[in-house]
């Protein structure tokens, strides 16, 4: 045991965890434990020593700082030039009940580089455990970076994450997400572009049904002049689920004629599901060219009607929109990504009765 | 032979009763054209017979061979025979026209094997690329793609009876000829029976009426034979409001 013994928590009055379920969360259930890890693909590329740490400098929060201190590291090292062919898999099984398990993941793409990295989490349902895991990428000049995470988490596992990337000149760094599964399954993603030219893009597909929650605070820091950041947030919400955007685009002083984008889509399918859209800007230069969207609502009466005309049952109708909603997003996977795979564990949560049939 | 029958159709849109008595017969291959100035009811006429949400019929009947379609759910009155050509399509981003196609077939218990082909030829018939109906339904469409992804649908379809909401709006001439040629040859090739709302005479240039009706505020207040949609070309509604 080497957690560390006096844990503050946060509460739900700081902003960033307003909205959260941090209340609910008591560690002294949690004992340290550990995920069992297959990774294929990336031994030409995985390292011994651990790079933790080369690009999250701070810790953000106690999580952060608890990964830190307990983490087990897989670092990736893609040396000057090389792209690696394919992608890389990495998949996590969460199989012990009543642990907390603290994964972390560090890319370090050096100059020219390319790699694309699958990371996913699965645990069963009857797991009540935590995750906390960390992602670190370090885009190296004219780099390029894809990156999938895939939350499969059980309905009784929760996650607390952080993902961090620096992205330098004329980097082009792709953070994805899939988030289906997990209790309360919570990410911190912030893409910091800190060269002149570096490109960075952010999607993610969630959907929660039952009484999960999804939880997703973006962060797009623009550090250097003429960079940009495009990000595109899909979720849904069924049952009681919840869920939450909080998202910043931050432009510094020195990151004249940057360009950065936001949109945050969310709909409802129930009459109990909740979901809250909060995005912000703080720009501290002119000449950027920023925007942000952000829109909270059910599936669109016109839309279902379209489709119910030509004889499309209504809980058939509203599941092709739902599709084509998530189309968006899965379009902007990276390649290598299971698509069929995502689009089938999709359609199970639009039909959780299957689910139980299959 | 199929018969669709209004009868006495009153309803009303927030609050206001814009349908205030409509009666119809139309018949398995008969087009019937419904001309009338805008804010006569044409299109509210079209959105009550498919079930529209927001309308609200306040008497009378839709019957199709004798089965009540004001019962029924929009989908089912869709499954029973009828189809609305709509005068703006609604884009569905994301979705596209042949998973559409196949989830209609699949609901009609007509399976889906051959239907690709089926959705080629039929596009192929209209001068429509075949490739739009793999493309998000209509979004980023010209007018005409739209109006020939609608009539696609109907020629896959197979309805007893088209709705056309003003077909020939917001589209070139040359779709037009193709969508109404198209429907024209379906009266003639199934039996299609048509309703045909439309403010202009040049959409009989290829579909031919066999009964002009005229609507005003809500009601049909002259019917005849296509010699009343010339005489319209040269007085205007004037002579009936």
């Amino acid at each position: 045991m080497n957690a560390t013994p006096a844990i503050v928590m946060p509460s739900t009055d700081e902003e960033i965890w307003r909205y959260s379920r941090i209340a609910e969360l008591d560690m002294s259930a949690y004992k340290h434990g550990h995920l069992r890890t297959e990774t294929v693909g990336a031994d030409s590329v995985r390292v011994t020593e651990s790079l933790a740490g080369i690009v999250m400098t701070s810790n953000p929060d106690i999580f952060a700082e608890l990964n830190g201190a307990n983490a087990d590291v897989i670092s990736l090292r893609i040396p000057k030039g090389v792209v690696v062919e394919g992608a890389i898999h990495i998949v996590h099984h969460l199989e012990a009940d009543g642990v907390v398990a603290y994964p972390r993941l560090v890319i370090d793409a050096e100059e020219n580089s390319e790699v694309t990295v699958i990371e996913t989490f699965i645990s069963n349902d009857n797991i009540h455990s935590l995750v906390v895991p960390v992602l670190e990428v370090r885009t190296g000049k004219s780099a390029r970076v894809s990156y999938l995470t895939i939350n499969q988490l059980g309905l009784n596992t929760w996650q607390i994450g952080h993902q961090q990337s620096a992205g330098h000149r004329d980097s082009t760094t792709r953070i994805a997400t899939v988030a289906l599964g997990g209790d309360y399954a919570r990410m911190r993603t912030e893409v910091r572009l800190v060269e002149q030219g570096a490109s960075a893009q952010q999607v993610a597909l969630y959907f929660a049904g039952g009484t999960q929650m999804h939880d997703f605070r973006t962060l797009q820091i623009h550090e250097a002049p003429r960079t940009h950041s495009d990000l595109l947030f899909k979720g849904a919400v069924r049952d009681t689920a919840r869920s939450v955007y909080t998202g910043l685009i931050h432009i510094k002083p020195n990151a004249a004629h940057s360009q950065a984008f936001q949109t945050n889509r969310n709909l409802t399918l129930s009459e109990g599901a909740w979901a809250e859209s909060v995005p912000n800007l703080e720009i501290e230069t002119n000449e950027v060219k920023c925007s942000h969207a952000s829109t909270v609502g059910s599936v669109d009466e016109e839309q279902k009607f379209y489709l119910e005309s030509r004889g499309v049952p209504p809980e058939i109708a509203e599941r092709l929109i739902v599709f084509g909603f998530f189309n968006e997003v899965i379009d902007r996977l990276p390649k290598f990504a299971d698509v069929e795979m995502l689009r089938t564990a999709v359609n199970h949560k639009l039909n959780p009765e299957n689910e139980v049939a299959s | 032979m199929s018969t669709l029958e209004i009868k006495g159709l009153r309803a009303e849109v927030a609050g206001k009763e814009i349908l205030q008595g409509i009666d119809l017969v139309v018949k398995s291959g008969e087009v019937h054209a419904i001309m009338g100035p805008n804010g006569a009811g044409k299109s509210t006429l079209s959105a009550v017979i498919m079930g529209k949400p927001g309308y609200k019929v306040l008497a009378g009947s839709v019957t199709l061979d004798g089965v009540d379609m004001l019962a029924l759910p929009t989908w089912e009155r869709a499954i029973a025979g009828l189809h609305l050509v709509m005068q703006y399509p609604t884009e569905v981003p994301g979705v596209h026209a042949d998973q559409v196609m196949a989830e209609a077939l699949t609901a009609r218990h007509r399976g889906t094997e051959g239907m690709a082909a089926r959705i080629t030829q039929e596009a192929l018939r209209i001068n429509m690329d075949p490739e739009l109906v793999t493309r998000a339904l209509n979004v980023d469409l010209s007018g005409g793609e739209k109006k020939r992804n609608e009539t696609m649908q109907l020629g896959v379809l197979e309805p007893k009876f088209a709705i056309l909401d003003e077909l020939d709006s917001g589209l070139d001439i040359d779709a037009l000829r193709d969508c109404a040629r198209r429907v024209e040859a379906a009266t003639h090739e199934s039996n299609l029976g048509v309703l045909a709302i439309t403010h202009y005479v040049r959409l009989f240039e290829e579909l031919k009426p066999d009964v002009v009706h005229i609507m005003v505020s809500g009601r049909i207040v002259a019917s005849g034979g296509a010699e009343l949609a010339d005489q319209l070309e040269i007085d205007g509604y004037a002579a009936f409001v």
